[in-house]
């Protein structure tokens, strides 16, 4: 009787130091993801020790960070962003490590390429310099964010130095409603654990909720697990992972692909497994969630309010929350959609999958956006997403409503390249942070759903996407 | 690494729940191919009053007076005391250097994010968990008495407040003994290949489309 996150454990351990279950563990890495930001450190120590990458074929890199989402044909004009994608190229070609350049189609945010690559596979380990690693449980692996030094300690000896995590099940039970996403669920849950609810445990999300979702669906549920606190998010596998994951480039064909699925149907939790927590929510209950504070955690439905500090009696959250109005803004009480926006993007390794395009641009067809929005943006997750886009015309129906349409990145989730708010703005974001700072010095975040995001950017302000369902 | 040796040092408390590594260390500053001189900009948003950039100089720009760290009875603080779910947010590893390059040392606090625990442990920065009702106790001393110090003596697991109070704190043994002794964990584990490498044949044997 083992949980999936126990399978998944004890199927590469390389070393143990004792049989005691808390003691530090030498675990195999499958899959080693790499981006320009977190990288750069790992490959000069590396080459300083005189160590080269224990297994060149684990590694996938790719620049998403500082990459400009407008054209690209003349490079990166931003000198220090230059520098950080330049050092990734060259020591991607140095070593020869399969890397996705910036002009590539394939090129993307790491954790949108991964999977749409089907480099990223059930029963594998998967690990990146880059929290949202998280995102790859979706197809039942072990797949969790890890430091520069790690990165370079998987470099240098395919393996990890950890501690087994405690296990929780987050089992949602139910049918969601329309207009009700998987972004909807991780804020759900984060309102209702925390943002530290999670720390120390490695979450899987089950019942019949989750089983409905689709792969893009189980990915964004798995990338906010890391906002909940668990270094690692997981979901079963089932027929829908194995359909996403057929025909795609890295993905085994022919007889290996028959034996890699017997193999992948075993992964899941068996049925009397015992899990360290248990949470349980009801689907049905699951409203339009938006975010109105600095943290994740700090969020209600479309038809709540603003919360008041002054009914608060513990003296560290009272604090906590007034310190968040007054950098958000927000006056106690306001309901949700009462406020008024100035931005809208839609992008980010949580919500940048065709899928929420999709639901995106079947709130804005025919409409446009409110004159108040200063700029509404659309990034693409990755070339190959913009490709299939516009394919479906998406990209029209976008550009109508007066929507900006952008080549791959991570954008504005963290503002690292030229997209961002200017102090004071306002923004519904389908991204995964609200912190402070997070999409610009000053700047509002609001985390919302992509369809929560196109209903509020053609209103102005945040109003209840279930409306439009005429 | 350097080895871990028993200090006394001066704490600087930083009263906020949910410090993120966003707040820790900006992202502008995330663009460096560097290890080194992020301390310059830890907590840039909340020490400086205007905004930074890669490349400014620090001396030129306007501090706020407000921030704990700009305090003069903090400065040379070697010990921050935080409060719950330190360090939350990104896998940066530019937040633990950024807080070593400051001059910190140890930081105390009920809880830490996952990944910031961990990261600390591989550059020498040692994160220490104490008990909500030890740590409120703490924040009232340092904020109560000038040049508040206490000694931390890991091989003892041990904090020292100046009365000789004394509050002991878990540690996992084998991130003990690496810190202890400034051990480099990659010549460790390296010294498993043979293990490793029979591991991965063995895995190549039953999972070979892993390996294509
Ligand atoms: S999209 Fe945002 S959260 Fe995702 S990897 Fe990029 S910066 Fe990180």
């Amino acid at each position: 009787m083992q949980t999936l996150y126990d399978k998944l454990w004890s199927q590469h351990v390389v070393h143990a130091e004792s049989d005691d279950s808390d003691s530090m563990t030498l675990i195999y890495i499958d899959r080693h993801l790499v981006h320009e930001v977190t990288s750069p450190q790992a490959f000069e120590s590396l080459k300083l020790a005189g160590r080269k990458p224990w297994r060149l074929n684990s590694i996938l890199a790719v620049a998403d960070h500082n990459v400009p989402t407008t054209d690209r044909s003349h490079g990166i004009h931003d000198p220090i962003s230059r520098l950080q994608v330049d050092t990734l190229d060259q020591n991607c070609d140095e070593l020869g490590i399969t890397e996705f350049k910036m002009n590539d189609v394939r090129q993307g945010i790491v954790h949108v390429i991964g999977p749409e690559q089907g480099a990223t596979l059930p029963g594998m380990t998967v690990v990146c310099g880059d929290s949202h690693t998280s995102t790859h449980g979706a197809f039942g692996c072990l797949a969790f964010g890890i430091g520069t030094s790690e990165v370079e300690h998987v470099l240098a000896t395919q393996c990890l130095l950890m501690k087994k995590s405690k296990t929780m099940q987050i089992s949602v039970e139910g049918d969601l409603g329309w207009g009700i996403t998987a972004k909807d669920i991780a804020l759900a849950i984060i309102g209702e654990i925390g943002t530290a609810g999670g720390t120390g445990y490695a979450i899987e999300f089950s019942g019949s909720a989750i089983r409905a979702l689709s792969m893009e669906g189980r990915m964004t549920l798995c990338n906010m697990a890391i906002e909940a606190g668990a270094r690692a998010g997981m979901v079963a596998v089932d027929d829908i992972t194995i359909n996403y994951i057929k025909g795609r480039p890295f993905a085994p064909q022919g007889e290996l692909w028959d034996k890699a699925v017997v193999y992948w149907r075993t992964l899941h939790s068996d049925a009397d497994a015992i899990f360290d927590r248990t949470v349980t929510l009801d689907a049905e209950q699951i409203k339009p969630q938006v975010t109105w504070g600095t943290s994740p955690e700090m969020v209600t439905a479309i038809d709540g309010t603003v919360p008041d500090p002054s009914h608060i009696a513990d003296e560290g959250k009272r604090h906590d929350i007034e310190q968040a109005l007054n950098y958000m803004g927000l006056r106690p009480n306001t309901p949700i959609r009462q406020i008024m926006l100035d931005k809208i993007f839609i992008g980010s390794c949580t919500n940048s999958r065709i899928e929420d395009l999709r639901a995106a641009a079947q709130i804005v067809n025919g409409k446009h956006i409110a004159a108040n929005i200063k700029q509404a943006l659309v990034v693409p997750g990755s070339g190959l997403v913009k490709k299939q886009a516009e394919q479906e015309g998406l990209d029209q129906i976008f550009l109508s409503a007066g929507f900006e349409w952008r080549e791959p990145g991570c954008s504005m989730c963290l503002a690292m390249n030229d997209d961002r708010l200017a102090a004071g703005e306002r923004c519904a974001s389908t991204s995964n942070r609200n912190f402070e700072g997070r999409q610009g010095p000053g700047g509002r975040t609001h985390l919302v759903s992509p369809a929560m995001a196109a209903a509020a950017a053609i209103a102005g302000h945040f109003v209840d996407v279930r409306e439009m369902n005429q | 690494m350097n080895k871990f040796h028993t200090f006394t040092g001066l704490v600087a408390p930083l009263d906020r729940a949910n410090v993120d590594t966003d707040a820790i260390i900006p992202k502008q500053f995330l663009k460096s191919i560097k290890r080194s001189g992020f301390g310059q900009n830890l907590f840039d948003e909340w020490r400086y009053l205007d905004h930074g950039e890669p490349g400014m100089d620090p001396s030129k720009r306007e501090l706020n007076p407000e921030f704990v760290l700009n305090k003069p009875r903090y400065q040379g603080a070697e010990i921050l005391l935080a409060r719950a779910n330190f360090g939350c947010g990104s896998s940066r590893e530019h937040a633990p250097w950024s807080l070593q390059d400051y001059g910190f040392r140890v930081i105390i606090a009920p809880s830490f994010a996952d990944i910031f625990f961990n990261n600390c442990f591989k550059i020498g920065l040692l994160p220490i968990i104490l008990d909500t009702g030890t740590v409120d106790y703490l924040f009232d001393a340092v904020k109560t008495i000038d040049d508040y110090q206490l000694t931390v003596d890991l091989q003892n697991q041990a904090v020292i407040t100046p009365k000789n109070k004394v509050f002991n704190f878990d540690v996992d043994a084998f991130r003990k003994h690496c810190l202890l002794n400034g051990l480099d964990e990659i010549g460790l584990t390296l010294q498993h290949a043979e293990k490793i490498k029979q591991f991965e044949q063995k895995r190549r044997n039953e999972q070979p489309w892993l390996f294509a």
